[in-house]
């Protein structure tokens, strides 16, 4: 059998699963399954610059942030539904990545510095937000929970079943937008400034304009995740949303999964929320309650990753089931 | 008629001047060859030609353009491929990806640049690697790749920095043999860094000597190995 034909297959059985899973299990696993599939998700945004352009940003919270805080505040004050929302959510983060973008590949700013200035980005917009009255300050912007029984897919009001369908729809797209991005020129050209920036432009490529391109894209992803936490979470605060931890959680998907792959992020995400949460809940069946055991956990699922699998879980796994051709 | 024509090109940095007032023209549809010891600046004016650096005085033109100081990525669009002579090769991606990137700068669309990038390899013997990741390469095969990546943007003007070093005898012939039939089918003009005097001698029609920065000498091959200037600085007395 083909690779291809074999990727098929699994990809259909992994769908089919994945939507029978609400009819199956209860409303602890869906809870969860909700959750891998926002990392998994956000996590694909990321890799887009990342996995894919080579650009480290270590302040996607910001992108989280202000796609949550836009659809949300403009249903808080004038009952507009997150699918406008959205539309505005998008353009901030466009315009946030852009000049972000902006500075640092126009005044050379790379590798570590440009981590920095992403973090650097995040931070003081969490500290603006604090400032922010009109959309709760640091006190929150709360969203009225109601009509959890129906489906109110208009206005994102609706069951843990409902948020569970609109996520894997999310992470579907998301993943289908990677793939085809992937075997575009972009892709390419992406992948090429990645590995050899200098060379890249020797064959013609405009680094900056395909850099700028990654940023957007991957902030304009991202700005949608906002969105779908504001409205399932119900509540926001500067100091969570924006907060580097935030940003760390997000990467850590992708980098445990596998960079730059079209699952690394996805596998990451249920690798590392299965376990993170399975290792709260004996905790707590033991009756021990540690603050911060989770952080420590994820510091060494990465330590065990980068020692052993430095190119993440999934390449490993890909040629154990045969799917790829070397 | 003069398809590259560099005039009084000067670069320094900081306190060296690697190139000082260097003025030559290659002719469309020729093999030129620029020879020097190290450090006489041969890279720096390669890396001038090719947009990495602008030059502090002179120009540099490409078929009557001018494409002094513009952006590499516009000298390449402009119709001037190159190599580095550190091969710069993307590793973690294929050998035929490596190919295709270049391939997109003549051809928008993803399976025309696939359908380039292959009928390339083949030209320089490298459709056997095309699954193989960059990284896993010889340097002679990587020397190979640059030079298929360059030459899939479809230039008319190809810099190659010293594709022959670290080459067996053999397989310098075998690249000059590459170089000659695409020059003689294509017309495509070559302009070349070597310090493989097998090679410049079998290539080139015309050859440009420098030496600190300043050129010394520039004229066929023959002539050139007999300049006494050259003999002194670079080749040496055994080279006759």
């Amino acid at each position: 059998m083909s690779p291809e034909r074999r990727a098929a297959i699994l990809l259909t059985l992994l769908g089919a699963a994945l939507v029978a899973l609400p009819w199956l299990a209860g409303s602890y696993v869906l809870s969860v399954a909700t959750l891998i599939l926002f990392f998994a998700y956000t996590g694909q945004a990321w890799n887009v610059m990342m996995g894919f352009a080579g650009q480290l940003s270590l302040g996607h919270s910001l992108y989280v942030g202000l796609g949550a805080y836009a659809a949300a505040g403009l249903f808080f004050h004038y009952g507009i539904g997150p699918w406008a929302g959205v539309w505005l959510a998008i353009a901030a983060c466009v315009a946030a990545g852009a000049v972000i973008g902006f500075l640092a590949f126009r005044f050379g700013i790379s590798g570590v510095y440009f981590a920095l200035l992403t973090i650097a980005f995040a931070e003081f917009t969490r500290i603006g937000f604090d400032h922010i009255q009109w959309l709760g300050g640091p006190g929150g912007l709360f969203i009225k929970v109601e009509q959890r029984e129906a489906w109110d897919l208009l206005d994102l009001r609706g069951t843990p079943r409902m948020f569970y369908y609109v996520m894997l729809a999310l992470t579907t797209g998301a993943f289908a937008l990677c793939a085809w991005l992937l075997r575009s020129r972009a892709g390419y050209y992406w992948q090429a400034i990645r590995e050899n920036e200098e060379a890249a432009q020797a064959l013609g490529i405009n680094t900056f304009r395909w850099k700028m391109l990654a940023v957007v894209i991957s902030a304009a992803m991202t700005a949608v995740s906002g969105v779908f936490f504001a409205f399932y979470y119900n509540n926001l605060f500067p100091e969570q949303i924006f907060h580097i931890s935030r940003s760390i959680e997000i990467i850590l998907g992708p980098i445990i999964g596998g960079l730059g792959t079209l699952f690394g992020p996805i596998l990451g995400a249920a690798v590392l929320t299965i376990l993170a949460d399975g290792i709260t809940e004996l905790m707590a069946l033991a009756g021990l309650e540690i603050p911060g055991v989770k952080q420590v956990f994820y510091g060494l699922c990465l330590l065990v990753v980068v020692m052993f699998l430095p190119h993440g879980i999934w390449p490993t796994i890909a040629r154990r089931l045969g799917l790829t051709r070397r | 008629m003069a398809l590259l024509e560099v005039r009084g090109v000067s670069k320094a940095f900081r306190g060296l001047r690697a190139v000082q007032s260097v003025s030559f023209d290659v002719a469309e549809g020729a093999i030129a060859a620029m020879i020097g010891p190290n450090g006489a600046g041969k890279t720096t004016c390669f890396n001038v030609i090719a947009g990495v650096f602008a030059p502090d005085t002179g120009t540099v033109s490409l078929g009557g353009r001018a494409i002094t100081g513009l952006h590499p990525h516009l000298v390449c669009r402009a119709g001037v491929g190159r190599t580095f002579q550190v091969v710069k090769p993307f590793p973690q991606m294929s050998v035929l990806d490596n190919v295709v990137v270049g391939a997109l700068n003549a051809s928008a669309r993803v399976a025309d640049a696939r359908r380039e990038a292959r009928r390339v390899l083949e030209l320089l013997h490298l459709q056997e690697k095309r699954g193989a990741l960059a990284a896993s390469l010889t340097l002679p095969e990587r020397k190979r790749l640059e030079v298929a990546r360059a030459m899939a943007t479809r230039p008319r003007l190809l810099l190659l920095d010293e594709v022959m070093a670290g080459l067996r005898p053999t397989e310098v012939d075998e690249m000059v043999g590459v170089f000659r039939r695409i020059n003689r089918e294509t017309g495509l003009t070559i302009l070349l860094i070597e310090h493989v005097m097998r090679a410049v001698m079998a290539l080139a029609g015309r050859v440009v000597v420098l030496h600190h920065g300043e050129k010394i000498c520039e004229g066929a091959p023959e002539e050139v190995v007999r300049d006494p200037a050259v003999l002194e600085c670079y080749l040496g007395e055994e080279a006759l």
